[in-house]
């Protein structure tokens, strides 16, 4: 799911990763691709992870990771930062999910009552990057799907989710419905339908693999 | 004609702040957090306050002090995901909590500091996020009228402060603590360096000396400032 998730960054791009999976996705991105990643916290260009040893204690990524600087990092602050999202210069973000539903509803900000993290950055940058995916396991830790009819919890934003990458399918929000549109290896088309909390929309050719 | 000298002890700069101030506090994460004038507004005990910041950092760490101590009636944040008693004491009705959207909350601060009542945004609609808010259309579009957010103090991290009050920020250590510095009625700073006038090359000032009333020099920095363990 993660090497899936890669493909989709191209060349040229900005964009920001959720923290979580999404930014697990790096590893899967080769490391001669030219794109530059945007941290909510007031970074664009974002460099390479590093250990303890070599860490600066003032350059972090939105995830508190330690990271570093590239040749043409700048540095601003956070109006400026989310000035960045707003205005839609962020070509794709990938965020996490608490629910995703088949019309590209996005929650992933709060559980009321029970884990209440706060949405962060992620309304913004769900609302205005210019591409939007989801990535996420296909069910929950108690085997429920994540992909629903509907969301029950409250929204991060309506509407905005366009892909969604699983570990055992790549989903795409269309006018008619959620298309399956590529298989994990291994994994059956009956074998998702029972997994997802949605109908889904399957195409009669073969689907991709991945 | 010298510039005026802003130079104050930390004691003394974190004794103008009464009970049930509201307090804006720098950071990120780490970088940027004002540890110790939080830990000296821990020390000095002020009740009943209202915490504006981008997060409650994590346990043991700047605003859990705070809130460990009972001193925080209102956090006003985007995010308290690392802080597991931030949590428990908002669903415990301990402390009130308002979400805002990390943006919006940035420019709510940007905008009081620049002198302005509010702005209209479509951020949040068809959210919890935009409910109570007033509705304004602009031309043929549809937003939510978001309102300045100031605030009495604001306390501030620099890496580089100049003694009239001039400061330079590292690396992300930027974040929130420019726009604070300039949205609240008295900005106090703590700075790793302090240099006489002229110490920051006029082009390299972040934040203007006359948007801070007191620097604060900190001695040696304390451990929590450096890179944390996970």
């Amino acid at each position: 799911m993660l090497r899936r998730a890669a493909r989709d960054i191209r060349a040229g791009m900005t964009v920001n990763l959720g923290i979580g999976l999404p930014t697990q996705v790096l590893q899967y991105v080769p490391a001669g691709l030219a794109v530059c990643l945007h941290s909510e916290n007031g970074i664009a260009g974002v460099g390479p992870v590093l250990d303890r040893v070599h860490a600066d204690r003032n350059l972090i990524d939105a995830g508190g990771a330690y990271v570093s600087a590239l040749p043409g990092t700048a540095y601003f602050d956070s109006a400026v930062s989310f000035a960045i999202v707003r205005s839609g210069r962020l070509d794709l973000t990938l965020l996490g999910a608490f629910e995703v539903a088949a019309n590209g509803d996005l929650a992933n900000w709060i559980i009321p009552g029970h884990l209440t993290p706060g949405a962060g950055g992620a309304i913004e940058l769900a609302q205005k990057a210019r591409k939007v995916a989801v990535i996420t396991t296909h069910t929950d830790k108690h085997g429920r799907p994540k992909i629903v009819a509907h969301c029950t919890l409250p929204l991060t934003a309506p509407g905005c989710v366009q892909r969604i990458f699983t570990d055992m399918a790549v989903c795409d929000v269309t006018p008619d419905g959620l298309r399956l549109s590529e298989l994990a290896e291994g994994v059956t088309v009956a074998q998702v339908i029972a997994a997802t909390g949605a109908p889904l929309i399957v195409p009669q050719a073969p689907l991709p693999r991945f | 004609m010298p510039l005026p000298d802003k130079t104050c002890g930390i004691a003394e700069a974190i004794a103008r702040i009464l009970d049930g101030a509201r307090i804006m506090l720098g950071g990120f994460g780490v970088p940027g957090t004002p540890f110790c004038l939080i830990r000296e507004l821990v020390r000095q005990g002020q009740k009943g306050l209202t915490i504006i910041k981008n997060d409650a950092n994590e346990t043991g760490m700047g605003v859990d002090w705070l809130l460990e101590n009972g001193q925080v009636a209102r956090l006003i944040t985007s995010h308290i995901g690392l802080n597991p008693r931030a949590m428990q004491m908002m669903n415990d009705g301990k402390i009130s909590v308002e979400f805002v959207p990390q943006g919006i909350l940035a420019e709510r601060i940007r905008c009081a500091g620049a002198g302005m009542l509010g702005f209209v945004s479509d951020i949040g609609i068809g959210t919890l996020m935009a409910e109570g808010k007033p509705t304004v259309r602009v031309g043929d579009r549809s937003g939510i009228l978001e309102t300045a957010l100031g605030a009495d103090f604001a306390l501030v991290h620099a890496a580089r402060a100049d003694t009239f009050g001039n400061l330079r920020y590292a690396a992300s250590a930027r974040n929130f603590n420019p726009l604070i510095a300039m949205a609240a009625r008295h900005t106090i700073a703590e700075a790793e360096t302090m240099l006489p006038p002229g110490g920051i090359a006029p082009d390299d000032v972040h934040t203007p000396g006359p948007f801070v009333d007191q620097v604060v020099l900190l001695p040696e920095l304390p451990e929590v400032y450096g890179v944390v363990e996970r």
